[in-house]
């Protein structure tokens, strides 16, 4: 099937626009979960609630339906911080230092597993 | 490096995902607000036909199941709705403009559940439908949209086993439980087929979409591969599909079907299916007479808080 529903001849298209009078949602939050004993946690999404506490049952309810954890944390996502994305690159794929990587030194074979 | 938009291409050329930080073209993040709106809007408005018939599941077991698949819906739906807002919308304007009658969803879910057997069909052949569509998405160059899809297919392959293992029991049945199951499959094989949208010559936003890997597949094509996989199904559970042009095509290795009545689905999206008032009438009232639940949560919050304080 296709969720791009066709406008039909003659509809005119509405894309988006903010509403006025919409309902001021609750804070965001993004969800990490940790899916078993020994690994970390791991970004899963996001979801809206009023306070950490009702954000964490309502990670549980959205995201762990199936055991897919055995543990979640939520964070504001108004307090995770990151390189402006122009920036990105420069600071977070340079990776011109090659002699930091293992397999740049050549050690004959006789040597066995390095 | 080239310009924006040469870097932005090339990043989707080589297969690599699209980013929410990203730069990415106007008509990208407008085409993805659109659609991932719509399929957020057609998870929720989705659960009204099960929910239909969660008080008159058969057994505790089938009305447990159901739950369960109706919560999945309420799940995917909020999936969705956080990823369209990774691209700078908010989730309750889209709502609101679902409200208002100016976004849409799936055409499917203006169609009626009158039987159990619908139940059934629903799993089997819209659930079918939209797996064969969010496999293809899972493989589209927006990370956050990608992401959602995976598990979101996790899911939906519980959704479709249980609903024709309901048509597996019902076809087992006696002749009026088997007679159920045909009804079910007479009234939903076409829309089903619709699910895939027009042709893919009628199609206006398939070639753009294409191009921004978006969309992998393309209508008709999707819409064969579900054919072919059904028909096959249909078989095993001896009800016979509504359509005299069905036969396989030795020649293309495909099953050839009709004509859809390109009409209905023309009426049905532009508003006058047999339930798309009703629909949004229900989701607007939800919305309303659930007012005081969110008031009480952002309340309790605020004391909690004073208390913590």
């Amino acid at each position: 099937m296709t969720y791009d529903v066709p406008v039909a001849p003659g509809e005119k298209a509405e894309l988006e626009e903010a509403i006025e009078g919409a309902a001021e949602g609750w804070p965001m939050w993004e969800v990490f979960v940790r899916a078993r004993r020994g690994i970390s946690h791991v970004h899963i999404g996001s979801l809206h609630a009023p306070d950490a506490r009702t954000a964490l049952e309502n990670a549980r309810d959205v995201y762990t339906r199936r055991g897919e954890g055995v543990s979640v944390w939520v964070v504001p996502s108004s307090e995770i911080s990151a390189f402006e994305p122009e920036a990105a690159a420069e600071y977070v794929e340079a990776n011109e230092k090659v002699y930091r990587l293992a397999t740049t030194y050549d050690i004959p074979d006789e040597v066995g597993q390095m | 490096m080239g310009t924006s938009e040469e870097r932005f291409q090339a990043i989707v050329d080589a297969e690599s995902k699209i980013e929410p930080t990203d730069w990415m073209p106007e008509g990208y993040r407008k085409t993805l607000v659109r659609q991932i709106a719509q399929h957020a809007h057609s998870e929720i408005i989705g659960m009204q036909p099960e929910g239909n018939w969660i008080t008159r599941a058969p057994t505790l077991h089938r009305k447990a199941i159901l739950m369960a698949k109706v919560q999945d819906e309420a799940g995917h739906g909020l999936y969705l709705y956080s990823a369209a807002e990774t691209l700078g919308v908010k989730r309750d304007d889209l709502q609101e403009l679902l409200h208002r009658g100016k976004h849409k969803y799936s055409s499917i879910f203006n169609y009626p559940t009158l039987s159990w057997a619908d139940m059934g069909a629903i799993g089997w052949l819209v659930d079918g439908a939209a797996i064969t569509n969010q496999v293809m998405l899972t493989r589209c160059s927006y990370g956050p949209y990608a992401r959602a899809m995976v598990r979101i297919c996790k899911e939906e392959s519980f959704h479709q086993r249980q609903g024709y293992e309901i048509l597996i029991r019902l076809c087992n049945g006696t002749p009026e439980q088997k007679a159920m199951a045909q009804d079910a499959l007479d009234r939903w094989w076409w829309p089903s087929l619709m699910m895939f949208g027009p042709n893919d010559s009628d199609s206006t936003h398939s070639e753009q979409s294409m191009l921004w890997k978006i969309k992998r597949v393309s209508n008709d094509d999707l819409r064969q591969q579900f054919v072919d996989m059904t028909v096959p199904q249909a078989e095993f559970l001896g009800l016979e599909i509504p359509d005299s042009e069905l036969r396989w095509n030795e020649e293309r290795g495909h099953y050839d079907f009709g004509e859809i009545d390109w009409e209905e689905f023309w009426r049905v999206v532009k508003g006058d299916g047999p339930m798309n008032r009703e629909r949004i009438e229900h989701k607007t009232r939800a919305w309303e007479e659930g007012a005081w639940v969110r008031e009480a949560a952002t309340a309790h919050a605020a004391k909690r808080a004073r208390r913590a304080a």
